[in-house]
């Protein structure tokens, strides 16, 4: 059965690592519902998070050739209950309803959303959350016809207390040394 | 070490030489000019090939690589060189072979804006290689290409692609050499799990008909010893996988033969008889498995394998064993009771006995008029005493030569497995004989194939290189025919060759040779062959539609595999 997974892929930073990464995705005919690309605690240490929907099995095999690229330092996959996990939306809403009524405010409160900047011509609301979040928060402000919209890729974090990736380096360099 | 003031052309070539390479195949070109210049000074460190395409270059480098054990390198000019070389790489890549290509590329501000000859070859590259990068500064040539060769050669070996732009070449810096021996995101191998160890030694010590499926890892792990001592103390029958060929002597009691879809009767069809299945160095290729839901449907699998990613790819394991072959073996050795299993061998020895009587005799020595590939290289293995290193094309010839050539040494096979490429076979047997000079390599190539690479004719008669070429000329693209009569009703769209005269082609090269179609003259046009002081090129004219059997058509099971037509 399919279902979301999050991939959190640790890698070194170098160019073209983003293609050999995506390529595994698409060689199988997997389509990458959300990327996300950033320097991760570590300086020089980069994180991509991925979401799929696939199988467990697939997944598994997935983040296996992900690992064995040269550049990637680890590969983990997790269930959405594993993670906790964020996107940012950015709405653009034409400013004439908020002066006429007061439900664009209301929907925004009740969304726990927030008014970024306001113009003569539109308002620009925030609003982290799950996709199923920000999606309904569009389709309610839809009524006022939205003028931009975008959506982030996903950030997630696992339960986990402690941040592993600086442990997992040190035992990276000591199990090298290990290998005569 | 003191550094010294070098052009990136020339630290590439010293770096090379750091690493104990004595031959390059190659084929210059713009991109690529300034490391050729700096080769000038080097002809005697460094041996360079001048193939007549990239793509012979390439397929040389594996051919080298295969049999040396070393890495194979390979250089060749940005755009239509780099372009040229990638079915090698994607052919090394698949089967696991060590290479480190070079090739030119623009100078680094033009990249980008479609200059003359700029491809993107990093690009292209990437699905096919173990690595890749692209050098724009010539400072860090020495640190990239040691990454490169240890990337190549290590764990799970494989193609590394270095794109170096001319600036980089022309460029200057203090040349210092550091050979690598880590990388902090790369785990070439793991130490192998004693537990694992201990699980697969009692399954191995209560199976009653386990079976070995050993495969290219026992030979890039230098396991042979190992195994032959693993399966001489277990008594377990051995199979082998198409890379995995000459691991094993061919007459070892224990050897059963080829696995997959045009394998041996026996090992096919006791796949699915067997209680455990112990697969060392080898990856469950849908060739090898046919049916997945219908493979080995009895037994527990223990797979001992470098690569993880391999664990549970195509067939469960039981017990997984990550880690290397040879270390691998020598820990099972110790853990495994002596053993015999007479019944279950005897089972392989019938399975054999029907074969025989279905395919062998009348491959090997048939009665019919018309020339047969088994008994051409029945001939040619033992005229060369089972000693020489086989080179094949892709197609029937490739399947009935590994199946009937037999071998006693390792790394005397070579062939293009997982890809299946056409053309690699006579550019490869030129890689391998600069790879074992001292060894007589026949080259086994169809009619098809050979044409695909012909003009490496010219590489292997400018360096007077002694290999055996045997063209087994069916005038079909035989294979290709062979499916066409068995699943599209003999409709024969497009595999019929009109072909020229081979032998003139080989005289206009400089390269001797004769056409044979006679079985009382095949014995002794095969001795002159051999014997013929140089290169040879004998053209065996053979029975147009003949078959190879056994078979397992795609999507069957091992067990349903069809002894005849
Ligand atoms: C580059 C490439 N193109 C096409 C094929 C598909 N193919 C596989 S075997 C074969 C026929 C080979 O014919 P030939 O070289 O005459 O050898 P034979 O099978 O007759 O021994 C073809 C076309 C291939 N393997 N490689």
């Amino acid at each position: 059965m399919k279902k979301e997974f999050i991939i959190s892929i640790y890698t070194e930073n170098h160019i073209g690592l983003l293609t050999r990464v995506t390529v595994i995705f698409t060689r199988r005919k997997i389509n990458i519902d959300s990327l996300t690309v950033s320097e991760s605690a570590i300086p020089g240490v980069f994180k991509f998070t991925i979401v799929i929907k696939e199988t467990q099995a697939q997944t598994m095999k997935v983040v296996g050739q992900i690992e064995k690229q040269i550049d990637v330092l680890k590969a983990f996959f997790h269930t959405n209950e594993e993670m906790i996990f964020q996107e940012i939306a950015l709405y653009k809403v034409p400013i004439d309803p908020i002066y006429e009524s007061d439900t664009i405010e209301r929907i925004v409160r009740k969304a726990g959303a927030r008014i970024l900047e306001i113009t003569k011509e539109f308002v620009i609301i925030e609003k982290t959350g799950h996709k199923e979040d920000t999606q309904a928060l569009f389709e309610e402000l839809n009524q006022f016809k939205v003028m931009q919209f975008i959506r982030s890729g996903r950030v997630a974090l696992t339960r986990d207390p402690i941040e592993r990736l600086s442990e997992f380096l040190k035992e990276r360099d000591s199990f090298l040394d290990s290998l005569d | 070490m003191t550094a010294k003031k070098v052009t990136g052309s020339q630290a590439l070539i010293l770096s090379l030489l750091e690493e104990g390479v004595d031959t390059i195949f190659g084929y210059p070109g713009g991109a690529i000019m300034p490391v050729y210049d700096a080769l000038y000074d080097f002809k005697k460190e460094v041996n360079h090939i001048l193939t007549r395409h990239e793509q012979g270059a390439v397929h040389g480098a594996q051919g080298y690589a295969r049999v040396s054990g070393k890495p194979g390198i390979c250089f060749a000019t940005s755009g239509p060189g780099a372009t040229n070389i990638m079915t090698g790489i994607a052919d090394a890549m698949i089967d696991s072979t060590p290479l480190v290509c070079i090739t030119g590329q623009v100078a680094s501000p033009l990249l980008g804006t479609d200059a003359f000859q700029e491809s993107d070859i990093v690009g292209m590259s990437i699905p096919v290689t173990k690595w890749n990068y692209q050098i724009t500064c010539a400072e860090e040539i020495p640190e990239v290409l040691a990454q490169a060769f240890y990337i190549a050669t290590s764990g799970r070996p494989g193609p590394v692609l270095i794109d170096l732009t001319k600036d980089a070449q022309f460029g200057e810096l203090d040349f210092e050499y550091e050979k690598c021996t880590k990388i902090r995101s790369y785990v070439p191998e793991t130490h192998v799990d004693p537990q694992q160890i201990k699980a697969a030694a009692e399954l191995i010590d209560t199976a009653k008909k386990p079976l070995i499926l050993f495969g290219h890892g026992i030979i890039i792990g230098h396991a042979e010893e190992e195994l032959k001592t693993f399966i001489d103390k277990t008594g377990i029958p051995a199979a082998w996988t198409l890379l995995g060929l000459s691991a094993l002597p061919t007459e070892h009691e224990l050897n059963v033969g080829m696995l997959g879809m045009h394998g041996n009767y026996g090992p096919n069809v006791l796949t699915n008889e067997a209680d455990l299945i112990i697969a060392v160095g080898m990856r469950f290729d849908d060739r090898v498995t046919g049916k997945v839901s219908e493979y080995a449907t009895n037994a527990k699998v223990i797979h001992i394998e470098i690569d993880p990613a391999e664990i549970n790819k195509i067939i469960k394991a039981d017990v997984p064993i990550i880690g290397d072959s040879k270390k691998a073996l020598k820990m099972l050795i110790a853990n495994v009771a002596e053993n015999k299993h007479d019944d279950w061998v005897a089972e392989f020895k019938k399975c054999d006995a029907t074969e025989n009587e279905k395919v062998w005799q009348k491959d090997l020595y048939p009665t019919k008029p018309g020339l047969t590939m088994g008994e051409v290289i029945r001939i040619t293995s033992e005229k060369t005493n089972h000693e020489a290193i086989l080179v094949t094309d892709v197609g029937q010839h490739q399947m009935i030569a590994q199946r009937y050539f037999k071998f006693k040494n390792s790394r005397s096979n070579v062939t293009s497995g997982g890809l299946g490429t056409m053309g690699f076979g006579l550019p490869a047997s030129m890689g391998a004989q600069f790879g074992a000079p001292d060894k007589t390599v026949v080259a086994v190539i169809g009619d098809g194939g050979f044409q695909m690479t012909i003009q490496e004719l010219g590489t292997i008669a400018q360096n007077n290189l002694p290999v055996k070429i045997i063209v087994l000329n069916n005038n079909f693209l035989g294979m290709v025919r062979q499916w066409q009569e068995m699943f599209f009703e003999k409709r024969y769209s497009f595999t019929e060759l009109q072909n020229p005269n081979f032998i003139m082609i080989g005289k206009g090269f400089g390269i001797d040779g004769h056409t044979v179609s006679e079985r009382e003259n095949l014995e002794d046009s095969i001795q002159k062959m051999i014997d013929h002081d140089g290169p040879y090129l004998l053209e065996v004219t053979i029975e147009q539609e003949d078959n190879v059997f056994p078979m397992v058509p795609t999507g069957a099971s091992v067990s349903d595999i069809i002894l005849e037509a």
